[in-house]
């Protein structure tokens, strides 16, 4: 019962990320060729309003639903993590034109084929832990 | 109530999809969590047992359960998007965008028996999974994926939406990362993967 909120949110999430066509791999062929503002677009409303939310919550010291002052922890300072890895998933993500979130959702589309696409995402996830202490930070 | 769903079928304008991105992420800090999904798979690595191999699975998974839970119902969620609230048409590209991909010898959807226009189902299929290509596509770039967003820190939910509207520097430059890698594999190396 606690998790059926976060199963609605999602289900929320997967019809977004389905109807903003943010999930489709020409969409992110389209954005990578500067082609067409649709992403640029949907990415930009998302962080103008969430920078909006993020000073009026500041501002009111809005309370989530655990009775919690909402507070938000600062990014880890780890800018070499940051340039490498971002450079690493972004070769990734032009190549089968989803990021994590997107991945899932296909899934929900019937596309069989993403679980190895999410198989070896989970491999290249274990493959940072076992290297995580000689990768730069 | 059929034309409420009509009307939600037809694909939504850039603004509607970022204002309601914007509310997931509102959603989810308001009931107690953040907006970021690449997490989960250090998560499914935990609960596979990849804590006894190494040490950055040693950690309780279980303060992760509600974004499993989150993953779940973004699959169902796109299980309902692409079936009672699917669009008429298949996603609209640019013209430029449509004659690159057809250059490079890519079909690109023009009507929904051709596809729905979210993946290239002449690229993204087991047939092609058995060639060089497709492990190179398929394989290797879900290995980046996995590899450069826990390296990084976080994927475009952490990162480019979450961290970026809260102002983060190291988000800003994880995003130059993101586009570092994207444009180069894009408008350098995919062209040589696909000739493969």
């Amino acid at each position: 019962m606690r998790l059926l909120k976060y199963l609605s949110v999602g289900i929320l999430f997967g019809i977004v990320m389905t109807k903003s066509e943010a999930i489709s791999w020409f969409r992110i062929q389209e954005m990578f060729r500067f082609q067409s503002f649709h992403m640029y677009g949907i990415i930009g409303v998302a962080v103008v309003l969430g920078a909006l939310m993020h000073q009026l919550i500041k501002r009111t010291g809005l309370k989530n639903t655990y009775g919690d002052m909402i507070a938000f922890a600062d990014k880890p300072n780890t800018y070499k993590a940051s340039i490498f890895g971002g450079t690493f998933f972004g070769l990734g993500w032009a190549m089968t034109g989803a990021c994590p979130g997107p991945l899932y959702t296909l899934v929900g589309h019937g596309f069989g084929i993403i679980l190895v696409v999410i198989a070896s995402a989970l491999l290249g996830t274990l493959a940072y832990g076992a290297l995580r202490s000689k990768l730069p930070h | 109530m059929q034309s409420v769903i009509e009307f939600i079928s037809q694909p939504w304008h850039w603004s509607i999809s970022g204002a309601m991105i914007a509310l997931v992420m509102f959603l989810l800090i308001y009931l107690g969590k953040r907006f970021g999904v690449s997490s989960s798979f250090r998560a499914l690595c935990a609960i596979g047992g990849a804590g006894s191999a190494f040490d950055y699975f040693k950690y309780d998974w279980k303060s992760h359960d509600w974004l499993l839970v989150f993953v779940l119902g973004s699959i169902i969620g796109g299980g309902i998007g692409s079936t009672f609230l699917a669009s008429p048409e298949p996603v609209q590209l640019s013209a430029a965008t449509i004659a690159d991909l057809t250059q490079l010898g890519i079909n690109v959807p023009s009507t929904r028996a051709e596809g729905s226009g979210y993946l290239p189902m002449d690229l993204f299929n087991f047939e092609t999974l058995a060639s060089l290509k497709g492990i190179i596509l398929m394989v290797l770039g879900g290995f980046l994926i996995g590899f450069g967003t826990r390296w990084a820190g976080g994927c475009t939910s952490g990162h480019a939406i979450s961290g970026l509207s809260n102002l983060q520097l190291p988000s800003l430059v994880a995003v130059i990362g993101f586009f570092i890698g994207g444009l180069l594999m894009t408008h350098v190396l995919f062209p040589l993967i696909l000739a493969l």
